[in-house]
């Protein structure tokens, strides 16, 4: 087994087992800290195949802005435990059918096509933050300036949910 | 190299256990941590098929599905601190009715 | 990535640079606690730590034995796991992003290797992105501190400074984008080479000049980031009695505090990079008179020393003085006696650290001097003039890079 090899399969289980801790935790802040761990997982996992910018905003935007964000909110609300009524229980097993049939569908796919996916997989790292700057400023930069429409909108759309009514 | 199936069939698993998340979790505020679990989970598939095919357009809808997340975030958590603020709770079970 | 480590004499030589680097950090750390107590004495007309040893000089190892020692109480009704991985995770995250470092230009040659003073290697394309993540990540640690010890002063705490955190981070980003603008690049020996594009001009080629708003709006958020004075709302003793870390004692409050200290000096190191030229002279290159400096500084801070030793009250004061301060003078008296190279060595070091060292002065003279925000302040602060005045340094630097695009100018 190569090195890349191996520190993929780990960083892998990492994810995998921060994705099932974040449901088998009862407490929303231990959910929360499976989470920034997948995060940080997939994170390696980007510097792994050479997308050093993409790991790096992973880690700034997602586990230093968005995480915190939930994690203010979990300890500003004071969340207590979870509480499981008999319905939601009921939730569990067709959920679980649900995620394989999902799973191995996916993999299906993959190994019916994964032939010519596999043969390209050779090209090797990219300059990635120069690249990635000329296409979001050259041929996204329509779509980019939506999203920073899209971010002022959520920005008023926050401002205003937050406010408390005049009363 | 890893081959390109073992990240995305990674991306598979970890979308699966976000769908399951979604459904299986009962607090406002995991749910909605599971569909950051399944944004990262396309996320991964994204840079893996960029990677793949050699070029960058997937890295740089990476970027734009993380600053959706972002907006989604603010906008989703003023949400929950709205319902928190007036059903006192934060289970999705008892936020089941259209009014007070 | 995959050759980091291309023989296995990289991977010891790795391994050597780590444990050196720890070992410095931490000794670092402790006298800078005596460094911070001294200087904030003298401003407030005290002696500071005078007892232990000579000028208090074995005060940080007095402390440091103290904390291994007292009592290390888990409070009841804690979160275990959570509260037992804050101040390990503040600590790591503290001592990894000091080794993204760089520390000096030139390779140390030995055995036939190339040595380069700090850990992170020497292509690390995206470094300042880098560094970003492991502090925008070191939050958690004061945020899940604060959450984990069950009691009421750490969580507002812990919720004062993930809000100030996140809000601050933002400054931070945008303050040195126009830094990168300006050298194309986001690995750190790059941003430290653009700036020594005109050997001649010496400081007037640092980034601070152009950069004077990036500055700082860098060094405001970054002070703030640290939760040090006037940002230590998190930790404020006079309203949160200490805040985030009251519940901690013993060994795991020493790694909060160590972590502090470690990421002040990693933003000290952070701001002599990306502003104040790195290693570089402040003289023209072709001062070459002036690489004798550091013996000129050496030498008679040895002799004061020696002199101050002779006349101190404790016995063991007389002898240790004279001693510190006879090597002091023979390091300077070296550097002129040795062989060329070795002076040639020593002045991106010495640089380095004599400016990393002026903005821990920096740090504590604030500390001795400033007033603690109000809460409301701090964010009305943050958003209303911090981000608007980085994002307007952003802009005019683009402005005046494509200017200069577009009217050829060097």
């Amino acid at each position: 087994m190569t090195a890349p090899l191996l520190v993929f399969f780990l960083l892998a289980a990492l994810a995998v087992i921060g994705a099932v801790s974040l449901i088998l935790q009862k407490h929303p802040i231990h959910s929360a800290l499976s989470l920034i761990v997948v995060m940080v997982a997939l994170a390696g996992l980007y510097l792994l195949m050479g997308a050093e910018f993409v790991a790096a905003v992973q880690i700034i935007v997602y586990g230093g802005a968005i995480m915190v964000l939930f994690v203010f909110v979990i300890m500003l609300l004071n969340a207590g435990v979870e509480e499981h009524t008999s319905l939601s229980k009921l939730a569990g097993p067709p959920g679980l059918l649900l995620v394989v049939a999902l799973a191995a569908f996916v993999a299906a796919t993959i190994a019916k096509s994964g032939a010519g996916v596999q043969a390209a997989a050779q090209t090797g790292a990219l300059s990635s933050t120069k690249g990635i700057s000329e296409m979001v400023f050259k041929d996204f930069v329509y779509p980019f300036e939506l999203t920073s429409f899209l971010i002022l909108v959520a920005i008023l759309g926050a401002v205003v949910l937050a406010q408390r009514e005049k009363s | 190299m890893v081959p390109t199936n073992y990240y995305v069939i990674l991306s598979a698993i970890l979308f699966g256990l976000g769908v399951f998340a979604f459904i299986f979790k009962r607090n406002v505020i995991t749910i909605f941590m599971s569909i950051e679990l399944m944004l990262n989970a396309v996320n991964l598939a994204f840079v893996a098929f960029s990677q793949a095919l050699g070029k960058l357009d997937g890295q740089v809808f990476v970027l734009f599905v993380i600053v959706v997340a972002a907006a989604e975030a603010a906008v989703g958590l003023g949400i929950i601190i709205l319902i928190a603020r007036n059903r006192q709770t934060l289970n999705v079970e008892r936020v089941d009715l259209l009014k007070l | 990535m995959h050759s980091l480590f291309a023989t296995k004499d990289d991977l010891y030589i790795t391994l050597a640079k780590v444990c050196v680097l720890l070992f410095v950090v931490l000794t670092v750390n402790a006298y800078l606690t005596w460094f911070e107590r001294k200087v904030v004495a003298h401003i407030q007309s005290r002696w500071g730590p005078h007892r232990v040893g000579p000028h208090g000089l074995l005060q940080p190892l007095a402390d440091g034995l103290k904390f291994f020692f007292k009592e290390d109480p888990t409070p009841a009704g804690v979160d275990k796991f959570v509260y037992h991985l804050a101040p390990l995770l503040a600590l790591a995250l503290a001592l990894t992003s000091i080794a993204l470092i760089p520390f000096g230009p030139d390779p140390i040659r030995w055995h036939g290797h190339d040595i380069y003073l700090g850990i992170a290697p020497l292509n690390l394309n995206v470094g300042i992105l880098a560094l970003f993540a492991i502090t925008a990540l070191g939050v958690y640690g004061v945020a899940l501190a604060g959450w984990s010890s069950n009691s009421k002063y750490p969580l507002l705490g812990g919720l004062r400074s993930s809000a100030q955190m996140i809000s601050y981070e933002l400054t931070l980003t945008m303050s040195v984008v126009g830094v990168l603008l300006m050298a194309g690049s986001f690995n750190l020996r790059d941003i430290i080479d653009a700036q020594a594009r005109h050997p001649e001009r010496g400081i007037l080629g640092w980034n601070v000049w152009p950069q004077i708003l990036g500055f700082f709006c860098f060094f405001t958020a970054a002070v703030a980031e640290t939760n040090r004075v006037p940002f230590d709302l998190p930790e404020a003793e006079s309203e949160l009695v200490a805040g985030f870390h009251t519940e901690y004692a013993s060994f795991k409050f020493a790694m909060f505090f160590i972590a502090e200290y470690t990421s002040m000096i990693t933003v000290s190191c952070l701001c002599t990079i990306m502003f104040f030229g790195g290693w570089l002279s402040p003289f023209p290159a072709s001062w070459t008179f002036t690489h004798y400096l550091p013996s000129v500084i050496l030498i008679p801070s040895g002799l004061w020393v020696i002199m101050d030793g002779f006349h101190y009250e404790t016995l063991f004061g007389r002898i240790v003085l004279p001693g510190i301060g006879t090597a002091i003078t023979a390091l300077g008296l070296a550097l002129i006696v040795l062989p060329h190279q070795y002076n040639e060595f020593i002045q991106a070091p010495f640089w380095f650290l004599s400016k990393v060292l002026l903005f821990l002065f920096v740090y504590v003279w604030m500390r001795g001097t400033l007033p603690r925000f109000r809460y409301d302040q701090l964010m009305a602060f943050g958003w209303k003039l911090l981000l608007p005045a980085s994002i307007v340094n952003v802009i005019l630097t683009s402005f005046v890079i494509l200017a200069k695009m577009q009217w050829g100018h060097p």
